[in-house]
């Protein structure tokens, strides 16, 4: 009997409150480095970047970085609504670039002016937005796969109208027609000028993008229906919201906003060129997510996904001071975005 | 034999042989059998039994998940041979000491031997291996739609590693041609696994467990989608797999089923096993050992109510060829439709909610036609709904917004709430603060995580939804799953006390259905009718 040392091989390991403390030292020291890592890591390379190269630190500087981020963070912003409704819209970047090619033929070959052209954009974006949405809610393809194939019609469609060439003054059309007009000043100065001679317009539109949607997401009743759309398809039908028309919704924003964007490089590009575009995807994703870790949201939102495209914008634009070689920069972004995914999904367990 | 057994108990593990039995008997009758000679006789008598040791023996198994404490201190022997019915009410830990059996869940103490070896699986692999396997009601998993039948019995070898690299259509053929001999029973080896019968998938799931010789056989709700023909072959092959010593742990809710099959029913309660009872079995004794009281009792005061008539359903079929159905529930008055799983009680509540058109028939609303084509013209007409399994119909994801208290309850008011689209939270707050109260809903706030909230007090919020604003009809699905006694019985209170909307609940389980409504309808094979008395409720529904 003595032989068996029995009950404490059969008790559990010591339950005493001093085992059970630290897990809940970790949580409480985790939890602000989770809520404010990307300001502190912003912080710290605004700091970095100052003292290694004093041009840095200048009003012109910022508003470079804020213009050089704008178009991918009004693009993510629109990747962010339509992460909302727990969707996802590949063929942003191809709007983009189809709008450049719109806006460009609109002014170029059909010598229109400023207004009609962006009007013309914009409804381009909405009508893919439709498509998209068709697709999605109506035939019910796979979210990813639908943007997946629009994306690629649409890469192929900006290509027809001029058979492949990028559009500038003097393009030689495939009737053998030359096209005589030319960017209308004022559709450039949307991407060139500055308010009030300090402020960049495309900064200010996406200031006011980012506004009018963090407000329409977070304190309507529209975003919470959009959220709740995601969050619980079934939750939120059973509790009476049209779910099919939000989702609608949100690809008609994305898709909207994909355009706005592109029109915005069109005026700063001033032609129609063929190859633009083609990062604006991957780039607005990325600071979608990246937004995911700001403030310890872990859900897309509209506030942490221009702070994520200014973060990749801030750290690219010193990067470039310090002579780091262009080719770095997608290096540099995957990294940041492995690292902002690492820390909203592995750091940060709820349970 | 006590103070043998307890010793035993002691041991890190049981006794993995019989050597090691003889050899702790003899160390215990060295140390204690001398003094006194009734502990000796008492440790022989210990030794005697476990020499004709049962199959399986559970010896105090205990499971909590967090504060719910799912088996508390079972032990239980399985001879070899015997069919071993398993009852119990939802929550009563049944599916627990299966999921322990099975390898799917670890005990948090106590253990389990087989076949006089220690055995504490670590997946339903593992268990596989000791020879346990576990039939479930859901047979989709078995197998995949485009794979023959052959193909699905040989699965597990394959993923097991075992058979040749090569497979020829014949030598599959060969090899299932015999397991489906082995297990006595025959199958069209070449049918589409997708296209046989769910008795058919269930077969193909027994005979892989005979093939590996599989010493206990865990069948959970195997009836459940079956007919009753389908039923009876069951029951002819569990009774042949019997008479070869194979002993069947059978969990099911039709007390026809136990009655045909069972040598022997254990009723589990809170955890514990409450009765033990041997053939010939009185099922009424084992029903009320189930829900732990007089089936006279269990009723709650039925009123008679002369109210005006809210819903009202003649002659209404779910299905062009199904029994048509006729149902009346009046203001203030609490009608729950009890029956089986599958028994069509979901689809009459979400044709009642817009989710799917009645085969035959309309329905009334307050002595008006009532076809509501979606959710939201159900919520408009007045009827609301809160479906079974709240996580999945009522409930945000942790971290979403929206997924605090105050957020659940209004989700389906914004529009009323804030017809300018403008979302003030404090409006919100006050609704939910009421309802925080009213139904003593334990939560650090009106803005506190749903998700940190107990099962009970999760569900109180969900019925909180919907009865913040007026209306006419409420229909619960399953309102009462992963709910705890008392919060049971402050929803139960609330869905009395309103007098203003009629209320439809549809529950797998006729103790709840007598606990809360003045009337209960019997629903099988998606037809109706009303109960009489409460054990024809019982009786019909088990």
């Amino acid at each position: 009997m003595n032989a068996l040392p029995p009950s404490s091989a059969n008790s559990t390991p010591m339950n005493t409150p001093t085992g059970v403390r630290p897990p809940f030292a970790w949580q409480a020291l985790l939890a602000p480095v989770r809520r404010y890592a990307i300001f502190a890591l912003l912080l710290a390379m605004l700091l970095g970047f100052g003292f290694a190269e004093s041009a840095f630190w200048s009003w012109g500087n910022a508003m470079s970085v804020l213009q050089a981020v704008s178009v991918v963070a009004i693009l993510g912003v629109g990747v962010t609504v339509t992460m909302a409704v727990a969707g996802f819209d590949l063929s942003i970047g191809a709007i983009a670039a189809s709008s450049v090619m719109t806006a460009s033929y609109s002014m170029v070959v059909w010598q229109q002016g400023a207004l009609v052209s962006l009007l013309a954009v914009l409804s381009l974006g909405m009508v893919v937005g439709l498509v998209n949405a068709l697709l999605i809610v109506r035939l019910k393809v796979p979210d990813l796969l639908a943007t997946l194939a629009t994306m690629f019609l649409l890469g192929g469609l900006q290509l027809i109208p001029t058979a492949g060439r990028s559009i500038s003054t003097g393009l030689i059309l495939p009737d053998g027609g030359t096209a005589n007009g030319a960017f209308s000043p004022e559709f450039l100065a949307l991407g060139r000028s500055a308010l009030f001679g300090v402020v960049p317009l495309p900064v200010v539109i996406l200031a006011v993008v980012a506004l009018v949607l963090y407000l329409l997401t977070e304190h309507t009743r529209i975003g919470r229906l959009l959220f709740a759309t995601g969050g619980n398809e079934l939750a939120a039908r059973l509790a009476g919201a049209p779910t099919a028309r939000l989702k609608v919704l949100a690809y008609v924003i994305s898709a909207g906003l994909a355009a706005l964007g592109g029109a915005l490089v069109a005026a700063r590009v001033g032609r129609g060129d063929v190859s633009s575009g083609s990062s604006l995807l991957m780039d607005a994703v990325a600071a979608s997510l990246i937004g995911y870790a700001v403030l310890d949201a872990r859900r897309p939102n509209v506030l942490g996904t221009v702070v994520g495209a200014i973060f990749v914008g801030v750290l690219l634009n010193g990067l470039t001071m310090l002579n780091a070689p262009y080719y770095t920069q997608d290096f540099v972004k995957g990294a940041v975005l492995v690292g902002a995914l690492a820390m909203t999904y592995g750091l940060s367990r709820r349970d | 034999m006590g103070v043998w057994l307890a010793g035993f108990q002691c041991a890190p593990c049981p006794a993995t042989s019989k050597k090691q039995i003889f050899k702790l008997a003899f160390l215990h009758w060295r140390a204690a059998g001398r003094s006194i000679a009734s502990t000796t006789l008492s440790s022989l008598v210990g030794l005697l039994t476990l020499s004709a040791s049962p199959l399986i023996r559970i010896h105090g198994l205990e499971k909590s998940f967090g504060a719910t404490r799912a088996l508390a201190g079972v032990s239980l022997q399985v001879q070899r041979g015997e069919v071993l019915a398993l009852m119990g009410a939802n929550g009563a830990g049944k599916s627990t000491l299966v999921n322990i059996l099975s390898g799917a869940l670890q005990a948090d103490r106590g253990w389990v031997e087989l076949d006089g070896q220690p055995y504490a699986p670590a997946s339903p692999k593992a268990a596989a291996q000791h020879g346990v396997v576990t039939v479930h009601q859901s047979t989709d998993r078995v197998g995949a739609a485009g794979q023959r039948v052959a193909d699905v019995l040989l699965l597990n070898q394959w993923a097991a590693g075992r058979g040749p690299w090569f497979l020829s259509r014949a030598s599959v053929r060969r090899k299932a041609e015999l397991m489906a001999s082995k297990a006595g029973f025959t199958l069209d080896l070449d049918a589409d696994f997708g296209d046989i019968s769910a008795a058919d998938r269930q077969l193909v799931a027994i005979a892989r467990a005979v093939a590996v010789d599989a010493k206990v056989l865990i069948l959970d709700e195997p009836t459940a989608c079956l007919s009753q023909a389908e039923a009876q072959r069951l029951f002819a092959v569990v009774r042949d797999l019997q008479a070869r010593g194979m002993a069947v742990v059978y969990i099911s809710h039709r007390i026809a089923d136990l009655q045909a099959i069972a040598d022997r029913v254990v009723v589990l309660r809170g955890g514990v096993i409450v009765a033990d009872l041997h053939r010939p079995v009185a099922f009424d004794a084992a029903v009320e050992a189930m829900i732990g009281r007089s089936l006279h009792n269990a009723r709650v005061r039925a009123r008679q109510l002369t109210s005006d008539v809210v819903l009202q359903l003649q002659g209404v079929q779910l299905r062009s060829d199904s029994a048509p159905l006729s149902l009346q529930v009046r203001r203030g008055e609490v009608v729950a439709i009890t029956g089986h799983l599958g028994a069509g009680k979901s689809r009459l509540l979400r044709a009642l909610f817009g989710l799917g058109p009645f085969a035959q028939g309309q329905a009334e609303l307050n002595g008006q036609p009532y076809l509501p084509t979606s959710p939201r013209a159900a919520i408009e007409a007045g009827v609301n709904m809160a479906g079974e399994d709240r996580h999945r119909s009522s409930l945000m994801p942790a971290g979403w917004p929206g997924a605090t208290v105050a957020g659940t309850i209004a989700l389906p008011h914004l529009r009323r709430w804030f017809p300018a689209g403008w979302l003030r939270p404090a409006v919100e707050r006050r609704v939910a603060n009421a309802a925080i109260s009213r139904l003593g809903i334990k939560a650090r706030s009106a803005d506190a995580p749903i998700e940190t909230l107990s099962g009970g007090n999760q569900q109180k919020v969900v019925l909180a939804r919907w009865q913040s604003e007026p209306a006419h009809l409420l229909l619960l699905d399953e309102p009462f799953q992963g709910v705890d006694v008392g919060a049971r019985a402050d929803i139960i209170a609330a869905l009395r006390a309103d007098t203003q909307s009629a209320t439809l609940i549809a529950t797998s389980d006729p103790e709840e259905a007598l606990e809360v409504a003045d009337r209960i309808y019997v629903m099988d094979h998606l037809g109706l009718r009303e109960a009489r008395s409460d054990g024809e409720a019982l009786a019909l529904a088990a």
